[in-house]
């Protein structure tokens, strides 16, 4: 599975969202996602991918496709 | 033998939020020991995930709205659960908050709103409850609540935190000291640092982990699902002669000093 779809897939289950409603350009916002949300994704994220995502990182995080793009950098 | 450990016991849970808080974790092990379990939830942003958590843990069990730093609600509470279970046998308190900008840099920059909402929620909540639960404790029982080693050591970014949990320890001795002739026993679980969505809160948690592994005695993180076994201990007739306790379930971590 590419990077995209599974990041999709996990923001979709933590996030209670419609996996067709995601874009790489639906921001968090657009989709409701409060700050417990994100630390919660991130978490996830984290787990799925073994990877650390700094606090920094996720102040920059504002869309599906910035998570994306930041997984496949590291991955 | 776990399985008879709380048969017939009624347990309040508060301080789910979602799979990864320690209280979870708590409230499954519980489960297993033939505890009845009732659950608490802090705002209706939590009140579908709890219950569906909750419903699927124990059907039917109660579930509370409790924002503890609101006295009504704590009062409605104790009224609403006075209405489900005759008797409380234990009390689980596994909730917290600071402000994010608050478990970062220096502690010397705490704000004084921040340090009030910090033990305001983190510390005096812990009173606030028993104060109103503990009359239905009648047959006597058991009070926990999860601290953290940063109440008595410096921990980079934990700051107001430790602070407040310094104070939520100090509430426990006076509590245990107040409720004892009641046969109600309070004692803190101080867990090592867990992967939970209020540890991410703490700035660069991550750095916490590094190198912890290999820094423990027992080599290896405790995860929550243990430390829910030695919440077992303590809220079961197995900790009758522990009262005013910290037991720390943090893999020896404590004991380090470099």
């Amino acid at each position: 599975m590419s990077v995209e779809n599974k990041v999709k897939g996990i923001i979709a289950d933590q996030l209670e969202v419609g996996i067709d409603k995601l874009t790489l350009d639906t921001t968090f916002e657009d989709i409701d996602a409060d700050s417990l949300d994100i630390v919660e994704l991130v978490m996830a994220l984290e787990e799925e991918f073994d990877l650390e995502i700094s606090d920094q990182e996720i102040e920059n995080i504002k869309t599906v496709g910035d998570v994306v793009r930041y997984i496949e950098s590291k991955v | 033998m776990a399985e008879q450990l709380l048969e017939g016991k009624n347990v309040l849970v508060m301080g789910v939020a979602n799979k990864r808080s320690i209280a979870w974790a708590i409230a499954v092990f519980l489960k297993k020991a033939g505890a009845n379990l009732a659950f608490t939830y802090q705002s209706e942003r939590f009140k579908d995930k709890v219950g569906r958590m909750a419903e699927g843990l124990e059907p039917g069990a109660p579930l509370f709205p409790c924002d503890v730093g609101i006295d009504a609600e704590i009062d409605a509470l104790a009224d609403a659960l006075g209405k489900k279970w005759t008797k409380l046998d234990g009390l689980v308190h596994s909730l917290a908050f600071a402000k994010k900008e608050e478990l970062s840099g220096m502690f010397a920059e705490t704000s004084r709103e921040g340090f009030l909402l910090a033990q305001e929620i983190s510390a005096y909540s812990l009173v606030a409850v028993t104060k109103r639960l503990y009359p239905m404790f009648s047959e006597g029982g058991s009070i926990i609540t999860l601290t953290f080693l940063g109440s008595q050591r410096v921990v980079p970014n934990y700051n107001v935190m430790g602070v407040a949990k310094a104070s939520l320890e100090a509430s426990v001795r006076y509590l245990a000291n107040d409720l004892g002739p009641l046969g109600i026993r309070v004692n803190a679980l101080s867990a090592g640092p867990i992967r939970t969505v209020s540890a991410k809160g703490v700035s660069d948690f991550n750095k916490m982990l590094d190198g912890m592994e290999e820094k423990n005695p027992l080599r290896r993180l405790v995860p929550a699902e243990e430390v829910a076994g030695s919440a077992l201990f303590l809220l079961s007739d197995l900790s009758t002669a522990v009262t005013g306790n910290i037991l720390y379930a943090d893999g020896g971590y404590h004991i380090m000093g470099v």
